[in-house]
């Protein structure tokens, strides 16, 4: 829609994206399939443009497995990190590479095959410069978001979805950084390093592809970078140093002349002798010297300590310090501030991916890591995929009185709604501890509402958010690590760092699926003063479903039964399904019916069963057998029955507190 | 003990234990008095006494007086003495002519009468007990109704003394003696009061949302100093039993925070003597303020369920690291002080409470073993499966199952499978559910009955291997069985998970409800079960709907009942010109009903008035059920939903003509609305 107003002309959309990255695209398709009125910008001519360039070295870290040995295509995306969600199974990324780690130019291909095959409404060779708010009371956010483009075009949209991804270099400016090459030039022609030193600076994957692909060729290596490396199996980061690219740690442990060193690159200095060669000292020395003295006054490290680390010099000094967020668009109104500290590459936003300075401009894509840095998968593909289908969701409520997606089962399928969802779902798998799944208990527990993936940041607004209401408690179901498995010093590979029994769920280290239970919903200020590093504040009851080798949850007494126990637990109800006997036993001698034979078997859809599996279950001594005993008279059964109906009565066992959690170093 | 009525104001609970260990001569049990007279004259004033008159003979009274007798002991202890007056025969005076005065109970406090008990509120010892003590101490025990009743007694005992409030869930109860009991001995240093209205149990805050067990709240109105503050309050956790009352109470009454200059390992308090811990709080003179202050919040958490005491570091010598700062001495005798760092006073409660939890649970286990070693045994083994049908499904799950007529469905093949056969059956089921595999095996047995039968295919899909073919048909149940026909939508399935009922589902569901008859022929040959052909083999019940052709409205709603009925009834309708010749034939006037029970023998015709659908639904399903069924396993629900009584006939074996006839009598005597008749085999 093109309107003229007080001179200025500007192009209208209810949602402005900028940038046709993965992100981008993905909330593209959101809005398509949602019938909004929406444009995505792309500065580039084609989508993908940070693919046509990086990584350098051109091949994808992200797995791209073929083969999982289950049909099931919900769980299958566990294993697949580089499609994005869409209804259409041709856009699944096995159809396009058979690479375990693909090429790039796959992406590039991939997501130009997105954008056309599913008609998004991208409009490219259009790079936004500047972003401003204008007032507006009519406006869902109080102000219009005002885009400038490089033709100094105008667009006007009442909310904005930035997926720009951190695209920067970061850069770092010490005396000689002018001799430094960056990651985005340096030659990835290992034939130009041949016989040379090189000096890397960083410790990420760029750095370690880049040394991976000159380490043959190369005098020596040496990383440094100021914290130490932190290994993404360790960790369990997929954003840390990934086990293909860390070639260069065998060499430096099995003393192939590379190495790794650590030390604040802000304190470093490189100063050039007449022959090229790059020396390293540091920034103290040079604020010493007299500034009109040659190269021969500056002190150097090894003048005084002859031992020296990085004493050799260097032909070449590279880059690869990563990338951030482009802050430098947005008009100061909008307030887009970079976060603290180790975060500051990001710009600061809610849990609910809403920034924090600007209402209605939400971050998508890597961009949006923040949120879940160095924990979850929120900056790559795999992981945003998820976040941005939980932002539109958001947003859909918002703007559009469309509540969260939700589905309502009776009781009887609670048990089996959550097997299901933590056995295949993999929005919950990918952004574990980041998303979760929601059930909302209608009254009297017979009932309830099942959510997907909702990001647990902002549970406290889970109304606001999603237009449901959760008046008579709630599960959250999550998935987590065990708390103090993982970390860059951790081993992680120590005798018995899996348990397997289900009393020792709690202690589980991989990752493994958590419910919480909550009488009510927990409040602000409840979330606010939960301990660092918990995902959510302590729950009225907590059960971990132990870790799997297998991540298969299904095992009847090892999984199935304990969360039924724990489900029983909170709601003071019987959630044990019966043979249609048993229930027609019940009508006769009890008052209340376990909701299996309430919801099941009283609405004339109760289970028989044949006879063999009935044979089993008298067998087994939990069915009473009317064949061949003939018990007479309104006398109770036998103790079998009676010992059922102790259970009955007796279903609650001491749910084993969080504090335990908490004690376990303790112990 | 005869002055105990009026003692008992100083008395303490445990004399009472020892009082009524006491032999006491000639006060043994239940008196006996020959006469109304003679019992009247010898009461004394402010002696409070339990009567009942009785003719010579009474047989009918007779359980009521067992409870009488065994209850006098108890009422003993109290003062009371329970009496049976004989009533002479001639005598027609107040308390024995009357005959409904010999169903109650009177009590008397000298001669004066204070309430009369009908027979059926003194059920029991308990109840006797508990009703006797609740009318004596009408000024004692307050009975309250509202919350705000509640709240003006706790306003006016606000700083001078303290209250007990007990909720139960009835009168008459083992609780409510316990109360009252608690009561008579505490009741003038305590305002008791009580209540049966469950709303004021949860607005007093208990968690216990259906109100079914009794709570008790001891609140301290006596600190109380801010009269906009409710009184502190604490439950007890345990049961209502008169020693736990009693212990509660102690407890209640020991100092909140006592002062300990001594070895720690001599001191004894109320609370160790109890049985519950002791927990010192280490102290010197520095920090004494906020020790104290500490204490006394500590005290309050744990209050009732253990002792808080400050230790003074600088009057006791304790050789102790320097930093413990809690010190946890238990009851149990020999066990040494222990000395604990702590962070804050969380922990402090913690400790406290895993103890005593971990304590219950060897009490209760210990109880359940004296009590039954059988139910102790599964009651601890949490990890046991109790769920028949997950038991059943994986003690069968080394046995293949016979799957071979079920085809297996997958995302590529399921469209286009649906449009091979006429009706297409599915079972949408996950692999690792039990319910699922039980209904699978059910499948099987169904798909071997209909071996052969033309047009109709048994397939099966795998939720777990193919979700979204699940999503997509909107299975949101494990498990659902749906059918699809051709160009039709399709039906799920919604009856019992037995081979038979889905079998005969299958079978009839082939068949389009109602089936529209063309000629008389049809509609003869369909009454006699021969028409149409596929069903002529399976045995059922056929319905056929007669129509004018003015009759549309009606014709409408029985073909909608159709729909729904699809598969669990037969149903043909006939609506042709010549319609009136078969109304003619069995007498009835379209639009009509015509029933042809099992091959026709016998044909009803039942009028179809101008109904909305539902009530055709309803008028059809009650026209199928028997007059007088035997309720088996497979029909109770149906009979269920009518929502009436039932009058059940039980019988060990079969039922004999004759009692069937009289049965049938009485089933169609009564208005055929009234109850369910029906019979049970043992």
């Amino acid at each position: 829609a093109l309107c003229v107003v007080s001179g200025t002309a500007f192009v209208y959309h209810d949602y402005c994206v900028i940038g046709a990255g993965p992100a981008g695209l993905q909330a593209a398709y959101f809005l398509q399939q949602a019938g909004r009125d929406y444009v995505v910008f792309e500065r580039s001519h084609a989508p993908g443009s940070f693919f046509a360039l990086y990584p350098r070295h051109r091949k994808l870290i992200s797995i791209n497995k073929q083969y999982t040995g289950k049909s099931n295509s919900e769980f299958n995306l566990r294993h697949d990190w580089n499609s994005l969600l869409s209804h259409d199974r041709r856009l699944l990324f096995r159809h396009y590479s058979r690479d375990f780690f693909p090429h790039a130019d796959t992406m590039v291909r991939y997501l130009e095959d997105f954008a056309s095959l599913l008609e998004l409404r991208v409009q490219y060779n259009t790079a936004i410069i500047h972003v401003t708010l204008e007032r507006n009371e009519q406006a869902w956010n109080g102000h219009y978001f005002v885009l400038t483009d490089q033709d100094r075009k105008n667009y006007k949209c009442s909310s904005l979805l930035v997926a720009t991804g951190t695209w920067v270099p970061n850069v770092v400016n010490f005396p000689g950084s002018e001799y430094v090459e960056g990651y985005e030039t340096v030659s990835i022609n290992p034939e130009d390093f041949a016989g040379q030193t090189v000096l890397i600076l960083g410790r990420g994957n760029s750095a370690f592809e880049t040394a991976e692909n000159i380490l043959g060729v190369t005098n020596f290596i040496h990383m440094v970078s100021r914290s130490r490396v932190r290994l993404s199996w360790a960790t369990h980061y997929v954003g840390d140093l990934r086990a293909i690219n860390n070639g260069l740690l065998d060499t430096y442990q099995l003393k192939s002349l590379d190495g790794l060193l650590e030390g604040d690159l802000e304190d470093l200095a490189i100063v050039k002798d007449k022959k090229g060669k790059l020396h390293i000292t540091l920034r103290f020395y040079l604020e010493n010297r007299n500034m009109s003295a040659g190269i021969d006054s500056i002190t150097l490290p090894q003048d005084e300590l002859d031992n020296f680390a990085t004493r050799a010099p260097y032909d070449r000094v590279i880059r690869c310090l990563g990338w951030k967020f482009d802050f430098s668009i947005y008009n100061r109104s909008l307030r887009m501030m970079p976060g603290k500290e180790n975060i500051k590459k990001y710009p600061q936003i809610k849990p609910s991916y809403e920034s924090r300075g600007t209402r209605g401009l939400f971050v998508l894509g890597t961009a949006s890591h923040s949120v879940d840095f160095r924990k979850s998968a929120g900056g790559f593909i795999h992981g945003f995929r998820y976040t941005t289908r939980a932002v539109h969701r958001l947003l859909e409520n918002r703007h559009h009185g469309v509540p969260w997606p939700s589905t309502v089962y009776p009781i009887t399928q609670l048990t089996n709604s959550i097997i299901k969802r933590v056995n295949e779902a993999s929005g919950l798998y990918q952004m574990f501890s980041v998303l979760a799944d929601i059930i909302l208990l209608r009254e009297n527990a017979t009932a309830f509402e099942y959510l997907e993936e909702y990001p647990v940041g902002v549970l406290e607004e889970l109304e606001m958010q999603t237009g449901r209401k959760a008046p008579n408690g709630l599960f959250v179901i999550i998935m987590e690590y065990g708390r103090n498995f993982s970390g860059a010093d951790k081993d992680v590979f120590y005798y018995n760092r899996a348990v397997g029994e289900a009393q020792h769920a709690w202690q589980s280290n991989f990752l493994h699926p958590v419910i919480y239970y909550y009488k009510r919903l927990p409040t602000e200020r409840e979330m606010k003063l939960r301990p660092p590093e918990w995902p959510l504040p302590r729950p009225d009851a907590i059960h971990h479903i132990v870790e799997d080798f297998l991540t298969d949850w299904t095992a009847p007494n090892a999984h199935i039964l304990p969360l039924r126990r724990f489900l029983e637990n909170c709601l003071n109800t019987d959630l044990r399904s019966f043979f249609a006997e048993s229930c027609f036993l019940f009508a006769f001698t009890r008052q209340k019916l376990p909701p299996f034979c309430q919801q099941g078997y009283v609405r004339m859809q109760g289970l028989l069963g044949s006879e063999g599996l009935r044979r089993h279950a008298v067998q087994a001594g939990l069915l009473q057998d009317f064949a061949l005993t003939d018990f007479s008279g309104d006398r109770p059964p036998d103790s079998h029955g009676r010992s059922r109906d102790q259970l009955l009565r007796d279903q609650v066992i001491p749910v084993r507190p969080l504090q335990h959690l908490v004690n376990a170093k303790d112990e | 003990m005869s002055a105990q009525g009026d003692s008992r104001l100083s008395s303490f609970v445990f004399l009472l234990f020892c009082a009524s260990s006491i032999p006491r001569p000639g006060m043994a049990g239940l008196r006996h008095e020959p006469s109304p007279q003679h019992y009247f004259s010898g009461l004394e004033a402010g002696r409070a006494s339990l009567a009942f008159f009785t003719p010579h003979v009474s047989p009918a009274a007779q359980p009521f007086l067992e409870q009488i007798e065994s209850s006098a002991e108890a009422l003993q202890d109290y003062g009371i003495s329970v009496v049976k007056v004989n009533c002479p025969k001639e005598d027609v005076s107040r308390y024995c002519g009357k005959e409904n005065a010999l169903r109650k109970a009177y009590l008397f406090r000298g001669n004066i009468l204070i309430r009369e008990f009908p027979t059926d509120a003194l059920f029991d010892v308990n109840s006797i007990v508990a009703n006797v003590l609740f009318a004596l101490l009408f000024n004692e025990v307050k009975y309250v109704e509202t919350l705000t009743d509640l709240q003006n007694i706790e306003n006016v005992l606000k700083g001078k003394s303290n209250m007990v409030f007990a909720y139960v869930p009835a009168t008459g109860t083992a609780e409510h003696r316990a109360v009252m009991e608690a009561a008579f001995v505490y009741g003038t240093i305590h305002q008791f009061v009580l209540t049966t209205e469950a709303a004021l149990l949860k607005a007093t805050g208990s968690d216990d949302p259906d109100g079914s067990s009794a709570w008790l709240l001891f609140c301290h109105c006596q600190r109380a100093t801010d009269p906009a503050q409710p009184c502190r309050r604490t439950a007890l956790a345990q049961p209502l039993t008169l020693l736990n009352i009693h212990r509660h109470l102690k407890l209640m009454g020991a100092p909140l925070v006592i002062e300990v200059a001594e070895d720690p390992e001599k001191v004894s308090t109320v609370h160790l003597q109890l049985g519950l811990p002791l927990v010192f709080i280490l102290t010197q003179r520095e920090t004494y303020e906020a020790d104290r202050r500490t204490a006394e919040f500590v005290a309050w958490q744990l209050l009732g369920k253990a002792g808080v005491a400050l230790l003074s570091r600088d009057l006791v010598d304790l050789n102790v690291l320097h930093r413990s700062n809690i010190a946890l001495k238990t009851p149990d005798e020999g066990m040494p002080i222990q000395y604990l760092v702590l962070e804050d006073t969380d922990e402090v409660v913690t400790l406290v409470e895993d103890k005593s939890k971990v304590k219950q649970i060897q009490e209760d286990e210990e109880k359940e073993e004296e009590e039954e070693d059988e139910d102790e045994k599964e009651n601890n083994n949490q990890d046991i499966q109790d769920d028949q049908v997950v038991e059943a499904v994986s003690r069968d799950k080394k046995r293949e199952l016979p799957l071979e007529q079920v085809l297996v469905l997958t995302e590529e093949t399921f469209h286009s499978s649906l449009s091979e056969a006429d009706r297409t059956v599915v079972l949408f089921y996950a692999s690792w559910e039990a319910v699922s595999l039980a209904v699978l095996r059910s499948y099987s047995e169904v798909a071997d009955h209909l071996k052969g039968t033309p047009g109709v295919l048994l397939s099966r899909v795998n939720c777990w291997d193919w979700p979204g073919i699940c999503t997509q048909e909107n299975v949101t149940q494990f498990p659902t069985i749906k059918i699809y026909g051709k160009g039709e939508k399709s039906v799920t399935y919604d009856g019992m998970w037995g081979t038979e009922e889905l079998t005969s589902f299958i079978i009839l569901s082939r068949v389009s409800c109602p089936l529209k008859l063309a000629t008389m022929d049809e509609a003869e040959g369909y009454l006699r079960g021969e028409f149409p052909p596929e069903l002529s083999s399976h045995h059922h019940t056929s319905l056929l709907g007669v129509f004018s052709t003015a009759t549309s409205e009606a014709r409408e709603a029985f073909e909608e009942a159709g729909n729904i009925l699809s598969g669990h009834v037969m149903m043909g309708m006939y609506f042709e010109d010549d319609g009136l010749a078969l109304s003619r034939k069995y007498s009835v006037s379209p639009p009509a009903l015509l029933l042809a029970r099992s091959g026709g023998q016998s044909v009803e015709g039942i009028a179809l008035p101008k109904q909305s659908v539902q009530d055709v639904v309803q008028m059809i399903r009650y026209e199928l059920m028997d007059i007088f069924p035997e309720i088996t396993v497979q029909n109770l629900p149906q009979y269920l939903q009518l929502t009436k009584p039932f009058l059940i006939l039980f019988s060990d074996g079969d039922i004999s003509q004759m009692e069937s006839k009289e049965m049938l009598k009485l089933a169609k005597r009564r208005p055929p609305q009234a109850f369910v008749a029906c019979w049970l085999n043992l």
